[in-house]
């Protein structure tokens, strides 16, 4: 699928290949010569905005491998983004650790955290499990201000930016590029797991997980690994996030952004890579377009009508999306590549 | 002891409220099989316009009750019409995102219209004063009760006596032979909506008048989730009792571990605990029916 005519797969590793033509493996380098390139022309707000959108793609292909491939529906991920993101603030802020060292751990204890939080999913599922994770989000924020000691409670934590040698990541080029190398390697990683035999058996307990146990798949187990993965993906973005700002507070972790993602994911399709990215992208830019647009109106509405108005289109969007393109906008991408594939000799289905 | 059982009859007030607004999300849940994330948000919507009626207005209570009724009568309509309707057959899933965003529409709604500021009636609403011994019952939770206690009989009445009553009980029980008698499904879909946004509304001008509306008020559906799956999801007799045990256990736990804890804030994450609980050990709840599954 998606590969021109012509192109045959006569051994088996051609047939896995990720980039598997000439087109593919250019495409790929002026992808990164882009990206490498991008500080050089952009402007501060520009790159910030990137680097938002590439921490939103970290946390939202954790979420894609839980809910999208594995049907573990998850409004809770935010949460767990907050328990990587202040495991590494401590250690580093604490502790003196280095970020390197500080950020496989806080992965490791959003994972945990996650495993801890998954503990229901073996008996429950649909709404019932929705709410676990809600129930998730807040009893994390609640332990977070309850031990301020450490964590500095409502008054939050200062954190220092991570470094390399002696080269401090404080320019927005340098975070940029950090946050770009980690959201290309997740990608490429989750692409990868969800080929794997644990991948395929997200895929079968998410259709059917009384099949997907008659047919010989743990559900004990691979529940919670699609748990332990996803919210260990949630833990880097949210230790990137934290460091990003060089500051550490439970208002970065609002109930509703997990919302957001689970919409991010929606809106780009479930079970979808690609559509993973699409989701962040658009509604990151969405918002973008939100807080532009909001100050011109304010003058005709009321005072707070930018903050009402990205509630009221990010709310929208979730509903028009689901009712007219339930399938997101990655099957959307394949239609359009289908179409270009067959041009000019197109014919209706 | 009077530290305690004071506690437990505002708790049994406040416990009362989350019930009225549980049943609205159960009356959902049962009719049409979709899992309502917005019912905090009608509550925040009712209470708005229990002040909007109430203050700017100036109207008297009973006015107001019945015109924020008539607006929430509206408003679930439409709701219903314009993204319910065409998401029938659905999975669940798509069901539950569309409440969630409907959540976020409604809130950003509440914060255009009303500036998303705290506004309060403390003192418009009658007051009752009741004394039981030494307990002295505060007055907003008291006429919280005593409205729940009517809208909860009145509701019961409806579901016993009324012939679309009747069909939404039946609806819930089974779809085909719902349809087969000629009821309609999409008229019990629209009036399971109704009630459910009627029900919020008359939760938020009650719960309004005893801590003020702002934004975070949508946050009772929380509790009411908690509720909900405490007394099982497909039982109204379920979410009274259970509104009525988490009320109480919220009020008891704050009041007593509060001060032991060096930042408080326990009775908000209090039915969330309830609901961890509830979920791992009896997830069908107190009341509700275990569903079994067949491939």
């Amino acid at each position: 699928m998606g590969l021109c005519f012509g192109t045959f797969q006569e051994k088996y590793s051609q047939d896995m290949a990720i980039f598997r033509t000439r087109l593919q493996w250019g495409m790929l380098f002026a992808f990164i010569i882009f990206l490498l390139a991008c500080p050089l022309f952009f402007s501060d707000r520009i790159l910030t905005i990137m680097t938002m959108i590439g921490i939103a793609i970290i946390s939202v292909h954790g979420l894609n491998i839980l809910t999208g491939y594995c049907g573990q529906i998850s409004i809770g991920h935010v949460g767990f983004m907050a328990v990587g993101a202040y495991i590494s603030a401590i250690l580093t802020a604490k502790l003196g650790w280095s970020f390197w060292t500080a950020l496989p751990c806080a992965a490791l204890a959003a994972g945990m955290a996650g495993l801890i939080f998954g503990l229901p999913s073996l008996k429950i599922k649909g709404f019932y499990l929705i709410m676990a994770t809600v129930a998730a989000h807040f009893i994390i924020i609640w332990l977070i201000l309850q031990i301020y000691d450490v964590t500095g409670g409502p008054d939050g934590l200062p954190v220092p930016k991570p470094k390399i040698g002696s080269i401090v990541l404080k320019s927005k080029g340098s975070y940029f590029y950090l946050v770009t190398a980690i959201a290309c390697l997740s990608t490429l990683l989750t692409k990868n797991i969800v080929r794997t035999r644990a991948g395929r058996a997200f895929v079968a307990i998410r259709d059917n997980d009384l099949a997907a146990e008659v047919m010989g798949i743990s559900l004990w187990s691979y529940k919670l690994q699609a748990f332990f993965i996803g919210c260990v993906y949630a833990g880097v973005a949210g230790a990137l996030l934290v460091h990003y700002y060089a500051f550490a507070s439970v208002d970065q972790f609002p109930f509703m952004d997990s919302v957001w993602y689970l919409g991010m994911l929606i809106v780009g399709g479930m079970g979808s890579n690609v559509g993973a990215i699409f989701g962040a992208i658009s509604l990151k830019l969405l918002d973008e377009l939100v807080t532009i647009v909001g100050p011109i109106l304010s003058g005709a509405v009321a005072a707070p009508a930018a903050a009402s108005l990205a509630l009221i289109t990010r709310g929208l969007v979730i509903i028009i999306f689901l009712i007219f393109e339930p399938r997101g906008l990655a099957h959307r991408w394949g239609m359009i590549k289908a179409y270009f594939k067959l041009w000019p000799f197109s014919h209706e289905e | 002891m009077t530290f305690f059982l004071q506690l437990v009859v505002t708790g049994f007030a406040l416990g009362m409220v989350y019930s009225l607004v549980s049943i609205g999300f159960v009356i959902i849940l049962k009719c049409s099989n979709a899992f309502n994330i917005a019912q905090g948000h009608f509550v925040l919507i009712g209470g708005y316009l229990g002040y909007t009626f109430l203050v700017p207005f100036g109207l008297p209570i009973w006015t107001s009750l019945l015109l924020a009724i008539g607006v929430a009568i509206i408003l679930g309509l439409l709701i219903e019409r314009l993204t319910l309707r065409p998401l029938v057959g659905q999975p669940e899933l798509a069901v539950i995102m569309v409440t969630i965003g409907l959540a976020s529409v409604l809130e950003g709604l509440a914060t255009l219209i009303w500036g998303g500021e705290y506004k309060t009636y403390h003192g418009v609403l009658p007051t009752v004063a009741l004394k039981l011994g030494e307990i002295s019952v505060p007055s907003e939770p008291l006429i919280g009760l005593i409205v729940s206690v009517i809208v909860v009989a009145v509701l019961m009445l409806f579901f016993r006596y009324t012939k679309i009553g009747l069909a939404m009980r039946a609806t819930a029980e089974d779809l085909q032979v719902v349809r087969s008698v000629g009821i309609r499904a999409t008229t019990v879909y629209a009036i399971s909506w109704v009630i459910a946004c009627v029900v919020g509304v008359i939760g938020g001008i009650l719960l309004g008048g005893v801590s003020g509306v702002m934004i975070p008020l949508a946050e009772v559906g929380l509790k009411a989730f908690a509720v909900v799956l405490l007394g099982g999801v497909n039982s109204i007799g379920g979410a009274i009792v259970a509104g009525i045990i988490l009320g109480v256990l919220e009020n008891v736990a704050a009041g007593y571990l509060d001060p032991l804890l060096p930042r408080g804030g326990l009775a908000n994450v209090f039915p969330f605990i309830v609901m961890i609980i509830v979920l791992i050990f009896k997830p069908h709840g107190l009341f509700g029916l275990v569903r079994i599954e067949r491939i």
